[in-house]
């Protein structure tokens, strides 16, 4: 028996179950009830570009703030020393273990207008302000779910560096601001690349923290595509066109991400 | 330039852990008031226990989990070694149409499958339920397993499974004792990705749930959408304190294996 064989089951699974429904989404993007084709959907997507340009703006917003803020950090634990890494690492990584509508819930808990940083506010005689229900809080929300996924890229990649490259850096008259310009930044492309990803595709296609965070005035495309399958919009034809173009978006932007990075090897 | 260095941090983990450490306090809080805590008790807690929904949906969840989890390690396992012994293009294929659930957003994996069981549901005795449930958790799970051990193939040398053979193992027994052993890491940590993450998913279940079997992240969501609601906090303190000791065997176990590795093979 051929070895090859082994992968048969997986195989009619695969396009069962990945490439099918992948499929149907595009011909529900392109037929009508009747089955007939028309693009009447794809070009509605066009009516929704507001909630399109929101959605890539503040996810956009966010992976920005998640690489400023990890990048430090990831700098900083590869420079522990190797028994402190792992540790730190896992007390770093622990709030990504807990579900995230339950992260997501604690900040519902606290920007809420009764909510404990108003209270606290309160004390001092300040406020209330409205925190909740605001773009800010949606993009708070997507860069407290997702730093996690920049911090880990950046750090496998900055744990490789050489020490001595920093020595000889200095060694050669760098001082330590381009020692991380022309050093660090360009050997931790890699994990930037990657993080970027990581953080970009769900903070784009949530839905969650729009909703939980962000009221109903911060519609999301995830909100858009979750509300023509499941909400009172029931409309799958246009769920499915808005589905479409969302994974366009993503392939543009992947591309454009891979163009950066030297060893083609974004995500994970 | 140190001092700043771990003020940084102590910054950084203060915004991680500090929503958490509130829902935390506010779990053993005696009113509902999210803002003031007015007394201690346990009362949330034995709320938790009593709620049917919740604990109907914890076991859901965990056969759920199970299943998906046992069903994609066998399938993945099999599919790595096939997808190994294939030619060059078959391959990158497969492994590029398995990287979709990975690389496409939850939702579009979620929805697209909806729309297929929707059309079985139409044509065939198909309810959305248990079924789909487990048929869309392995569906993003095997993606995991097959990437976890396909790695390992290619650390082994090809040639041990045939010298085996010629030293008169059968095929089988060739691959229980020559590949197998030296796939486990890789097949167990498959194994342990997809159970975390069957066990943790929300989207994907949410758009292929149906309305009568609900998961403990649905459960949850429904929970977060009344105005108040504190049995959460009592639910998350519960996950959070499981994840601690999880992660701190997880943590030990690691160490111990690292630590034996090191003097074994100097790594």
């Amino acid at each position: 028996m051929k070895l090859k064989y082994f992968s048969a089951p997986y195989l009619v699974w695969m396009i069962i179950f990945i490439l099918v429904p992948l499929i149907m989404i595009a011909y529900f993007a392109f037929t009508n009830d009747g089955g007939s084709f028309t693009i009447k959907y794809v070009s509605d997507v066009g009516q929704y570009a507001n909630i399109f340009v929101r959605s890539i703006w503040l996810s956009l917003i966010a992976t920005a703030l998640c690489l400023i803020i990890a990048y430090p950090v990831a700098f900083i634990l590869s420079r522990m020393e190797k028994h402190k890494q792992g540790t730190m690492l896992m007390i770093v990584m622990l709030p990504m273990w807990m579900n995230f509508l339950l992260r997501t819930y604690a900040w519902m808990t606290l920007l809420g207008n009764n909510g404990i940083i108003n209270h606290i506010l309160g004390l001092v005689g300040l406020g209330p302000y409205k925190l909740i229900n605001t773009s800010a809080a949606v993009v708070l929300g997507m860069v407290y779910n997702y730093l996690p996924f920049m911090i880990l890229p950046l750090y496998s990649v900055m744990e490789k560096i050489d020490k001595s490259l920093f020595e000889a850096a200095s060694d050669l008259g760098c001082s330590s601001a381009s020692t991380l310009f022309r050093v660090v930044i360009p050997l931790s492309v890699p994990g930037i690349t990657s993080g970027i990803t990581m953080v970009f595709v769900p903070a784009i296609s949530t839905f969650i923290i729009s909703r939980m965070l962000g009221g109903g005035s911060n519609l999301l495309i995830g909100d858009l595509i979750e509300m023509q399958f499941l909400g009172n919009a029931y409309n799958p034809h246009l769920g499915a066109a808005i589905s479409l173009v969302l994974m366009v978006i993503i392939l543009v932007i992947m591309t454009v991400m891979n163009q950066f990075d030297p060893d083609d090897q974004v995500l994970m | 330039m140190k001092k700043l260095g771990k003020l940084y941090m102590l910054l950084v983990l203060l915004f991680l852990y500090v929503p958490i450490f509130v829902l935390i306090v506010f779990s053993f809080n005696e009113t509902k008031s999210r803002s003031v805590f007015s007394g201690f008790t346990l009362d949330w807690y034995a709320r938790l226990f009593h709620n049917r929904i919740i604990i109907s949906s914890l076991i859901n969840t965990i056969i759920i989990a199970v299943a998906a989890s046992v069903v994609s390690t066998v399938l993945g396992t099999f599919a790595a070694i096939g997808i190994n012994s294939m030619r060059k293009v078959p391959k990158a294929i497969v492994m590029n149409v398995t990287n979709m659930p990975i690389i496409n957003p939850e939702i579009v994996t979620g929805v697209s499958l909806m729309l297929l069981f929707v059309f079985f549901a139409a044509r065939m005795n198909l309810e959305f339920g248990f079924v789909t449930l487990i048929i869309a958790h392995i569906t993003f799970d095997v993606p995991y397993v097959i990437l976890n051990v396909m790695p390992k193939f290619n650390q082994m040398d090809p040639h041990l499974y045939e010298a085996a053979q010629d030293l008169g193992c059968s095929p089988l027994r060739a691959f229980r004792k020559v590949v197998l052993p030296e796939i486990m890491p890789g097949v167990i940590s498959g194994f342990l990705m997809s159970f975390t993450y069957s066990l943790d998913d929300f989207v994907v279940s949410y758009f292929t749930s149906g309305s009568t079997s609900q998961t403990l992240p649905i459960t949850i969501y429904s929970m977060t959408r009344r105005k108040v609601s504190p049995e959460i906090n009592a639910l998350s303190t519960l996950i959070f304190v499981a994840v601690v000791i999880v992660l701190i065997i997880k943590n030990a176990i690691e160490n111990k294996a690292a630590k034996k590795s090191g003097t074994y093979k100097g790594d």
